[in-house]
């Protein structure tokens, strides 16, 4: 059994950019839900990569929901697991697991804790929470598919304050240098980190020319256009491909975007009432 | 009447700033941690001598072994979980081995980090630093415990790792003078037929189940183990031999803890009927609260290990 919105975005033939659009929109809303239920959550930081997210699942990865474990699924690794929520959302409402296991987020004994758990958690493939984590697994994600002579593709997201960990460049160097073609990463550049802004911090500018100096393809995109998205994710390479998405923490809530303190902070109930008016539906 | 609750970020915070007022040699390191370790005041007072790497915890260790090497006294002070688990090869190479003046600040450490999971809580950190050689473990149990344990941080010379807690705790130190004394534990209750030992957040349950052991007429003595390493031998045999069972109380794994840690030392001098009670598995999901019951760390919890174990449970 899928759901209707894998229905829409893949039975019926390839999604359109507007079914997209709406996916996110269904993202953000029940992102926002589940984190005001629980009491808990990082929204700034789901809401950056939920246009990602939904171009992932909705039109690039090819995975399914009714066999989470096929062997020659793409692989998808959220590197940046405390925007775990948007991830849950974009799961649930894709069919990997119940709708109504959004609603146990965070309590006793719930397979959704605050990092996903793949033990707990079908589609997660590895646990991530720890910042700096993520993208060597998917490398080596990478490395297996092409051992095993596999087409399957690998993409991870970072967000651009875990940059700053040292094993992202360890990660970067060792891709480049096996031009490791059918792997992704895809850094969230929405310039804020649980503090503070990043270039006020450690800076990561020229992020481009530093990957490039890597030997890797940097694509610098709009994060929520979703077309640039799609191509940059589609687009093959003789290279990794870095997309750096210039996105907006919090985007598609004005009081939320770009904001240092929504980092963590949750939603009263009426200001959830009103950011489900600006999401629209 | 409800305790007073503290969260010990606060007084820590409170106790750098006053430190550093005095002595300009002492200075902060963080990893974007500056409002998790409840350092914008310091930051505000002292924006020079506070250096915020970002989020790299193997660079802010090294950082702050050459920052100790110019003769600074750094507070590296970050989540406890990436602290002690990411910097680990740092604490051991830069600070532990080389004798580096660095002072390893911890926080948030146990299931304080509750509902984000296992990734956030720090139940391995005792384990980790305790295998290292020459590395003070200190864990204050309340407020006053932790500003004089950051003066004796401070004073002493040498690596040193506190253990700060978010999770709020009341004060277990009255009638104790001082209330944090380096490498000594205190004894916060008498009694003759069993022992509860603990550390941090379990000292105030360990209280508790004492009351409960009480009503059920079996004495139980607590020791407040403020200083993990060096453990105190003496006033933990003394109780061995006092009353002959010990329970140990952790949020953290008993596998090179604080459990760890006495069973060791006892195996070599007192063996008695021990239980070792910790957080010794990755945590499901749940509150703070929750996990602590789940670990049998509630006070009602820690009283029936001790019932137990003296042959009445
Ligand atoms: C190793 C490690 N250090 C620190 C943290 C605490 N932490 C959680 S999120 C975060 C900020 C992340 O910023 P960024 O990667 O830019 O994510 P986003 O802006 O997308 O939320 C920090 C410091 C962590 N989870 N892991
Ligand atoms: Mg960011």
């Amino acid at each position: 059994m899928t759901t209707d919105w894998w229905q829409r975005l893949h039975d019926a033939g390839p999604a359109s950019t507007s079914d997209i659009a709406d996916f996110a929109t269904e993202i953000r809303r029940t992102t926002l839900v589940t984190i005001n239920r629980a009491g808990l959550g990082h929204i700034g930081g789901d809401f950056s990569v939920t246009d990602i997210l939904a171009t992932l699942y909705g039109r690039v990865l090819r995975v399914d929901p009714t066999q989470p474990d096929w062997s020659d699924r793409d692989r998808f690794i959220l590197s940046k697991g405390h925007a775990a929520v948007s991830l849950y959302s974009t799961l649930a409402l894709s069919g990997f697991f119940p709708m109504d296991w959004l609603g146990t987020f965070t309590g006793p004994l719930s397979a959704l804790n605050g990092h996903p758990n793949r033990n707990k958690v079908p589609g997660v493939e590895t646990n991530t929470g720890p910042l700096g984590h993520g993208f060597p697994v998917a490398l080596g994600c990478a490395l297996a598919a092409e051992l095993q002579g596999s087409e399957r593709r690998s993409y991870v997201v970072i967000g651009d304050g875990e940059l700053q960990e040292g094993s992202n460049w360890e990660a970067f160097m060792y891709g480049g240098h096996r031009k490791l073609s059918n792997l992704t990463a895809i850094v969230d550049r929405n310039r804020l980190q649980q503090g503070d802004r990043t270039e006020n911090t450690n800076s990561l500018d020229p992020l481009d020319a530093k990957v490039e100096a890597f030997g890797w393809e940097a694509r610098v995109i709009n994060g929520h256009d979703l077309d640039a998205l799609y191509s940059a994710l589609t687009t093959p390479s003789d290279r990794p491909v870095a997309v750096i998405a210039e996105t907006t923490k919090g985007k598609g809530v004005s009081f939320i975007e770009d904001r240092a303190e929504w980092h963590h902070k949750v939603p009263s109930a009426e200001q959830v009432e009103l950011a489900l008016q600006e999401l629209g539906s | 009447m409800t305790p007073v609750l503290t969260d010990c970020r606060v007084p820590f915070a409170h106790e750098l700033i006053d430190l550093a007022r005095t002595d300009e040699r002492v200075v902060a390191v963080c990893n974007d941690s500056v409002s998790s370790s409840n350092l914008g005041e310091f930051r505000s007072l002292f924006p020079d001598r506070m250096f915020n790497v970002g989020i790299a915890e193997q660079n802010m260790v090294g950082v702050a072994a050459g920052l100790a090497n110019a003769g600074l006294i750094p507070f590296v002070c970050a989540a406890s979980p990436f602290l002690t688990g990411r910097a680990t090869e740092q604490i051991k190479a830069d600070v532990a081995y080389s004798r580096a003046n660095v002072k390893l600040v911890g926080m948030s450490p146990g299931v304080s980090y509750g509902e984000l999971g296992p990734t956030h809580h720090s139940i391995e950190d005792i384990a980790w630093m305790r295998a290292l050689d020459g590395l003070p473990i200190v864990s204050p149990a309340d407020e006053a415990q932790t500003r004089q344990a950051v003066r004796w941080a401070a004073e002493y010379h040498g690596g040193a790792f506190l253990r700060i807690g978010r999770f709020k705790v009341p004060s277990v130190s009255e009638g104790q003078s001082p209330a944090f004394h380096f490498g000594i534990a205190n004894t916060v209750r008498h009694g003759d037929d069993v022992t509860i030992i603990a550390s941090g957040v379990t000292v105030s349950r360990a209280l508790a189940a004492a009351e409960l052991l009480a009503d059920q007429a079996i004495s139980a003595r607590v020791l407040n183990i403020s200083t993990i390493c060096p453990l105190d031998a003496d006033t933990v045999i003394a109780a061995a031999r006092d009353t002959g069972h010990i329970v140990v109380a952790e949020e953290s794994v008993s596998r090179g803890g604080l459990g760890g840690a006495v069973a060791e030392l006892l195996a070599e001098s007192v063996p008695v009927p021990m239980r070792l009670l910790g957080v010794n598995t990755f945590a499901p999901t749940g509150s703070v609260e929750f996990l602590l019951e789940h670990f049998g760390l509630s006070p009602e919890g820690i009283a029936a290990a001790a019932l137990e174990l003296v042959g009445r449970g």
